[in-house]
C-alpha cells in the first residue's frame, strides 16, 4: 500500500491545539500515505474530531504543521471528501437521496443549478458505487441510520477525493449494518486508491481491513500496525495509565481504559 | 365582478398580494427546512413594534417595519450559526417588540385620530395597501428572488448539513445572516398583506403543504408558489365577491392556508404508503433502476 517514495497524503509534525488553558492535542506528528485505510480510535474527548477539523481547515494548529497533499491544509479543498457524525434527519424532510448526495457534486456552486442528464449520471454511479440506488428516489429522512450512511460516503466522494474522512459512520449502527459500511468502505478504499481515516469507537469491525490505526488520548497519538499499537504497554504508555489489552473470542478488548 | 378591478383599491390589493404570495411561498421551503418559522414569527412581531413607531415619526410603516426587521435579522445572525433551538432568545426577542409595538400603538392613538391603526397592522389591511406600496413591494420582491436564485444550491446546502457545507467552502454563517435578513424584508412585506399575526400562515402553508406532496425541491417550491396564489386570490375573491359578505381577507387566507395543510396530510401519506425500508440484498445489477 505505503509506497515509500509517494509523498505522504497527510503530514501532520509537531502539532499542538489549545483550547485557553486546555491542551488538545500536544506534539502529534505523524504521516499517512495514499490508499492507506486508517483507523482513528481512543476515548471521548481523545482529540479525534479535532484532528478531522485541523485536516479540513477548520481549525489551525497552534503550533506545527499540518499538510494534506503537501499542501497546508485548507477549507472547501476537492481532494478532501468528509462525512461528518450522523445525525439521524428529520422523518418529513423534504428531499430525495439523490439530492443529498448532488450536494457533494454542486452544493457550493452559486446559482439555482440545471439538472443535466451529465449530473444524474455521474450521482447515479456514486450511488451505485455505495449500493444505494435502490432508495436513490426514496425520502431522505425515512431512510434507516445505515442508509443515510451510504449516502453521505456517495457524497463525499462525488469530487473524487483523495482523502476520506470518515467521523464515526458505525456509531448508532447494528452489527450486521456495522459489518456493511466497513466492508463498503474498504471497498472504496482499495478500488479507488483512496487514503481513508475513519473515527471509531471500536477497532474490532475494522480489525480485518485497517492498515493501520491511529490511537488517541490525553491530546497524545500513536500510529502503527493493530499489533504494535493495540497492546497493553503501547497503550498504558499512552494513556499514562494502566492498561490490559485482552483478547478473546477473535476479539480485542481494552480494559482499564475509558473507550 | 370584473368591474371590481376598475376601483384602484381592488388593483393594488391583487397586486400587492400577488408579489407577496410569490416571495413568502419561495422564502417559506427555506424557513421550513432550516427549521426557523419561530424566527420568522418573531421577526414580524418585530415589524409591528416597526409600523407603529413609523406612524407615531409620521413615516411610512413599510419603511419603519423594514427598518427593524432588518435590525433584528443582523442581532440574530450574530447570535450562532444557527437559529435552530434559539427559542429562549427568539421568544425574549419577541415579547419586547410587541411591548415596545404596544407603546408605541398607545401614543400614536392618544395623539393620532386613527384608533383603529393596531387592528389594520396586526391583522392585515390589504385593501389600504397604496400604489406605492405596491411599487416597494415589487422591487424588494424582485430583489428577494434574485438573491435566492443565486444562493439557491449553497443556501440549500448549508440548511441541510451545515457542517458538511463549511468543508466544502460554503460562507454558512454568511448564508445565515443573509437568508434572516431576505426574511426580515419579506415578513414586513407580508404584514401588509395578512398583519403581524398571520405572517406564518402565507409563509408556512404553502411550503409545508407543497413538501407533502412532492420530495423535489425546485417541484417544491413551483407548487408553494402556485398554492401561495390560490390562498391569496381566493382569500381576496372570496372577500369581495363571497358571501359572508364583508368577512376579513385575512380570515378567508388562513382559512384556506390550515384547510390545505391538513388535507395535504392524509394525501401525502397515500402517495407514499409504504416507509422505505432497507433492502436485505441490494442487488447491483438489477439495482441500477
Amino acid at each position: 500500500m505505503a509506497r515509500e517514495t509517494q509523498e505522504p497524503v497527510i503530514t501532520l509534525e509537531h502539532v499542538r491545539i489549545q483550547y485557553g488553558k486546555q491542551t488538545i492535542l500536544e506534539d502529534v506528528s505523524l504521516t499517512v500515505n495514499e490508499g492507506e485505510f486508517v483507523a482513528v480510535l481512543g476515548p471521548n474527548g481523545a482529540g479525534k474530531s479535532t484532528l478531522l477539523k485541523l485536516l479540513l481547515g477548520l481549525l489551525k494548529p497552534d503550533a506545527g504543521v499540518v499538510r494534506v497533499l503537501g499542501k497546508p491544509a485548507r477549507r472547501g479543498n476537492n481532494a478532501i471528501g468528509y462525512a461528518p457524525q450522523h445525525r439521524q434527519l428529520e422523518a418529513d424532510l423534504a428531499l430525495r437521496a439523490r439530492d443529498v448526495v448532488g450536494f457533494g457534486l454542486d452544493g457550493n456552486h452559486w446559482g439555482p443549478g440545471i439538472s443535466s442528464a451529465r449530473r444524474n449520471a455521474i450521482i447515479d454511479k456514486a450511488l451505485l458505487e455505495v449500493d444505494a440506488s435502490a432508495f436513490a428516489d426514496a425520502p431522505i429522512g425515512q431512510l434507516s441510520g445505515g442508509e443515510q450512511q451510504r449516502l453521505l460516503i456517495a457524497q463525499a466522494l462525488l469530487t473524487n477525493p483523495r482523502l476520506l474522512l470518515l467521523d464515526e459512520p458505525l456509531a448508532n449502527l447494528d452489527i450486521s449494518h456495522e459489518q456493511e459500511i466497513v466492508t463498503l468502505v474498504a471497498k472504496v478504499c482499495r478500488a479507488r486508491n483512496v487514503t481513508v481515516m475513519l473515527v471509531a469507537h471500536d477497532v474490532n469491525p475494522l480489525l480485518p481491513v485497517v492498515d493501520r490505526v491511529l490511537y488517541m488520548a490525553r491530546g497524545h497519538a500513536t500510529i502503527g500496525t493493530t499489533d504494535e499499537v493495540i497492546t497493553s504497554s503501547t497503550l498504558t504508555q499512552l494513556y499514562g495509565s494502566p492498561v490490559e489489552v485482552v483478547q478473546a473470542l477473535g476479539r480485542v478488548f481494552v480494559v482499564g481504559a475509558e473507550t | 365582478m370584473l368591474e371590481l378591478f376598475q376601483h384602484d383599491f381592488v388593483q393594488n390589493a391583487f397586486l400587492a398580494g400577488t408579489i407577496v404570495a410569490i416571495v413568502t411561498a419561495v422564502m417559506g421551503y427555506f424557513v421550513i427546512l432550516r427549521a426557523q418559522a419561530f424566527a420568522g414569527e418573531a421577526l414580524a412581531d418585530i415589524g409591528f413594534a416597526g409600523a407603529t413607531g413609523a406612524a407615531i415619526l409620521g413615516i411610512s410603516s413599510l419603511l419603519g417595519m423594514f427598518f427593524l426587521t432588518i435590525l433584528a435579522a443582523l442581532g440574530m445572525g450574530a447570535l450562532g450559526e444557527r437559529i435552530r433551538g434559539r427559542d429562549v432568545e427568539i421568544g425574549m426577542v419577541l415579547s419586547f417588540a410587541l411591548g415596545l409595538g404596544v407603546l408605541f400603538l398607545s401614543i400614536y392613538t392618544q395623539t393620532g385620530t386613527n384608533a383603529s391603526a393596531g387592528v389594520g397592522i396586526l391583522f392585515g389591511s390589504i385593501l389600504s395597501v397604496t400604489r406605492g406600496n405596491v411599487l416597494i413591494t415589487l422591487a424588494c420582491g424582485s430583489a428577494t428572488l434574485l438573491l435566492i436564485a443565486f444562493l439557491f444550491r449553497p443556501l440549500l446546502f448549508a440548511s441541510i448539513d451545515p457542517e458538511v457545507a463549511q468543508t466544502r467552502g460554503v460562507p454558512v454563517r454568511l448564508l445565515s445572516i443573509i437568508f434572516l435578513m431576505l426574511l426580515g424584508i419579506t415578513t414586513a412585506e407580508t404584514v401588509l398583506v395578512v398583519g403581524v399575526l398571520l405572517v406564518l400562515a402565507l409563509l408556512i402553508a404553502p411550503a409545508a403543504t407543497a413538501m407533502h406532496l412532492t420530495r423535489r425541491p425546485l417541484t417544491s417550491i413551483s407548487l408553494a408558489v402556485v398554492l401561495g396564489l390560490i390562498f391569496t386570490w381566493g382569500g381576496l375573491i372570496l372577500a369581495f365577491v363571497g358571501t359572508g359578505g364583508h368577512l376579513p381577507v385575512s380570515f378567508y387566507i388562513t382559512t384556506l392556508s390550515a384547510l390545505s395543510y391538513f388535507i395535504s396530510i392524509p394525501i401525502g401519506r397515500l402517495r407514499s404508503p409504504r416507509r422505505y425500508r432497507e433492502q436485505p440484498r441490494p442487488c447491483r445489477e438489477c439495482g441500477s433502476r
